[in-house]
């Protein structure tokens, strides 16, 4: 693997020699562990590992977890309290899997917001980022789905609300929500908690499969950076000064990022379990009684708040509706809405025209990206307040910034904006943070190729 | 100016129009200092025997606990009866046991692995979980800032909900009579429309509840001789409630205390390996 140039694994006993022509499984694992990586990375990197790491303890509490709920409309809220009363360990099992979901999406909030600012998305690691879009929309099926298990009334009217945006689809929708749930009338009964229970068991693993994938590509590409330079790949001499291997260097630099960020995830489970989840979910799901507002959890907001944007007081729902003979109608142009916000973020690599990859160089996007940022956060808390007075403004001005930032800003800024030069080399940018041993702690500039 | 001016008047108008919105909901809950709240926060082993007290001779007149068992009331970090008088306790309890007379079904008397009887009042909810279900703090503005400070708040709901009966407000002796009773801590019950302002604003808070007042003071004789007022006994079954909705607490915030100073130790060690093994190529060797 990789296109830079470095050392590769060479079997040097007999036995190793013997295994490396019929498997060459250890010599696959050197490579990978000894990848170079751009010695200039910042502790924006840290996230692919706190993700992986938040994927195997998801999948590890899971299965344990298993083991003791009951996927039956009559049992599941009772299975779960039994876990977390009579199971031992159960209740910090429990609530480990339950903030995992949590840390789960900070992680890849900031992952994302990571590759946005630096470029990461662009020429050559476009398909790191699809793959990567494509994890999580799986990661919001998968914890959907998950919130639904318990049978707690959130759960149940969750349930509802999110899968009454199939049904809003013209002239399949009422087929595809009754396919979905599995009954005849497209009541959210057994056959819909025995799916979803199913599906929520073995998502996981495809992503356990797609994260193989997505490190793949990007050991093929090699890792972006801060400057978004690419490590010289003239010879294995100029690579070596661009990089470190990932072991030692990163992997004990990531791990340190990581303890911090468990210390911290252990304290919200221990001493605030439910404080970022929602109190109806504790009382057992009833199909009669409607919670007054329907919350998503915290990490769909942003989504939910563009999907309620688009109401049919907007004049391009209006425009939309009647160019369309009322094919499309308010809710489903929400639902369009919705998902395509998150299909324009994927197409990104082809929307963003600038020749600079990382935002540290580009003067104009740099405000663009935080108010990007901000108006995430905007959208984040707007989505949990009901759609009356102010509110459905305040989402429809962020849904519709979300929009243009990847329809119209970034492609305008490529033409518009005169970026700032990069340093000419990974070394160059590393120099010029530390000293080199050579010298008298002078940074020195490397001199242009 | 006059832009700016009205520019300014027409935003004032539009966040209290969202006010308007928050305010509907509007409650008053009292924030109490419980013994178990904060990290290093422990049940009061007295204040859960004087709460079980309350809840077995008010409360389980019509409400249930069916998550909890007896043998629970003997447990670590719970009221910690002693096993006789646990096993005792279960006894004054009948519970359906479909395995007697040839699997038609009889009752007989507790044992320690039962659970508590559900509730037998149809519209008295279960009880188990009740301070998990319910929150008493929110806001400002849907931002949780509030419930991050106070906690979620549920105990206080319940002890709030105890001591929040009142006299109807005037506003609502001027139209329908309404059922129920004045709750100033209860939200989601009926309200009169003539205590409602022009904008559909709530000039008083709470809403009418149907469960009758329940303590008034002096409705239980402690053992242990504290003096039963309506805020000890209501706080009392507050904290109970609490227990019985999340009984491993003390043992969650220990294990959560454990896990932070090892985690903070490790990631101290990891930092010094990490600037050691960095040092040579950062030019600070």
């Amino acid at each position: 693997m990789g296109g830079i140039p470095h050392d590769h694994y060479e079997p040097a006993t007999k036995g190793e020699k013997w295994l490396h022509s019929r498997l060459p499984i250890v010599g696959l694992m050197y490579d990978t562990l000894m990848i170079p990586t751009p010695k200039n990375l910042n502790w924006m990197w840290i996230w692919g590992i706190v993700l992986v790491f938040t994927l195997v303890l998801q999948i590890v509490t899971g299965i344990v977890l298993v083991m003791h709920y009951v996927p039956h409309v009559d049992m599941a809220f009772a299975s779960v309290e039994h876990i977390m009363r009579d199971v031992n360990g159960g209740h910090m099992i429990r609530y480990f899997h339950q903030n995992g979901a949590s840390l789960f999406f900070i992680a890849v909030y900031a992952h994302i917001f990571r590759s946005l600012y630096y470029g990461s998305y662009k020429s050559p690691r476009e398909v790191t980022w699809v793959v990567g879009m494509l994890m999580y929309v799986l990661m919001m099926g998968t914890a959907f789905m998950g919130y639904v298990l318990p049978w707690g009334q959130m759960s149940f009217h969750g349930t509802a609300v999110i899968t009454g945006l199939f049904g809003a689809i013209p002239f399949i929708g009422e087929s595809v929500q009754v396919w979905l749930l599995g009954t005849p009338n497209g009541a959210i009964d057994q056959p819909a908690l025995n799916r979803f229970f199913s599906l929520h068991y073995l998502l996981p693993f495809i992503l356990l499969g797609l994260t193989i994938v997505h490190v793949w590509a990007f050991h093929t590409t090699g890792n972006n950076n801060p400057t978004g330079v690419e490590v010289r790949r003239t010879s294995k001499e100029d690579a070596a000064k661009d990089t470190l291997p990932f072991w030692p260097y990163f992997v004990i630099k990531d791990l340190f990022a990581l303890a911090i960020i468990l210390a911290l995830f252990v304290a919200v489970v221990g001493f605030m379990p439910n404080y970022l989840g929602h109190p109806d979910n504790y009382i057992p799901a009833n199909p009669l009684a409607t919670p007054t507002h329907i919350v998503p959890e915290w990490y769909f907001l942003p989504f939910y708040a563009v999907l309620r944007a688009f109401d049919q007081d907007v004049w391009l729902v209006i425009a939309v509706n009647w160019l369309t003979f009322g094919i499309i109608d308010a809710k489903f142009f929400g639902v369009i809405a919705m998902f395509g916000a998150i299909v324009v973020m994927a197409l990104a690599p082809w929307l963003d025209t600038s020749t600079v990859r990382s935002g540290r160089y580009r003067p104009m996007f740099k405000w663009w990206f935080w108010l990007f940022v901000v108006n995430f956060i905007l959208l984040m808390w707007v989505g949990a307040r009901p759609a009356e007075g102010i509110y459905p403004y305040i989402a429809l001005i962020g849904s519709t910034y979300w929009f243009a930032y990847f329809l119209v800003i970034l492609p305008l800024l490529g033409v518009i904006e005169k970026p700032d030069t990069p340093p000419a080399t990974i070394e160059e940018d590393f120099n010029a943070h530390y000293a080199p041993n050579s010298d008298g702690g002078k940074p020195v500039a490397s001199p242009a190729e | 100016m006059f832009r700016k001016l009205s520019l300014t008047a027409a935003l004032a108008l539009a966040l209290t129009s969202g006010q308007a919105i928050s305010a509907e909901l509007e409650t008053e809950i009292t924030d109490y200092d419980f013994s178990f709240e904060g990290p290093f926060g422990s049940f009061d082993q007295m204040q859960l025997q004087r709460g079980l007290q309350v809840y077995t001779e008010i409360c389980a007149a019509c409400h249930g606990l069916e998550y909890v068992a007896f043998r629970n009331l003997s447990d670590d970090g719970g009221p910690g009866l002693p096993e006789d008088q646990m096993r005792a306790y279960s006894e004054f309890y009948e519970v359906f046991d479909q395995s007697l007379f040839d699997g038609e079904g009889d009752f007989r008397a507790a044992t320690p692995a039962d659970r508590f009887p559900a509730s037998n009042v149809s519209n008295a909810p279960d009880l188990s979980l009740m301070a998990k279900a319910r929150a008493g703090f929110s806001g400002p503005y849907g931002t949780g800032i509030s419930q991050f400070v106070n906690g979620m708040g549920g105990a206080e709901y319940i002890a709030s909900l105890m001591t929040g009966y009142h006299e109807e407000p005037e506003c609502a002796l001027e139209g329908e009579p309404m059922d129920g009773f004045y709750n100033i801590a209860f939200a989601a019950g009926g309200f009169p429309e003539s205590c409602k302002d022009d904008h559909g604003k709530h000039k008083v808070p709470g809403s009418w509840i149907a469960m009758s007042q329940p303590l008034w003071g002096d409705d239980v004789e402690y053992a242990d001789e504290t003096a039963a007022t309506l805020e000890q006994s209501a706080q009392d079954v507050a904290a109970f409630l609490m227990w019985t909705a999340e009984p491993k607490l003390m043992a969650r915030k220990q294990a959560g205390l454990t896990g932070v100073l090892f985690l903070t130790v490790l990631s101290v060690l990891l930092y010094l390996t990490n600037k050691r093994l960095w040092a040579p190529h950062k030019g600070k060797e």
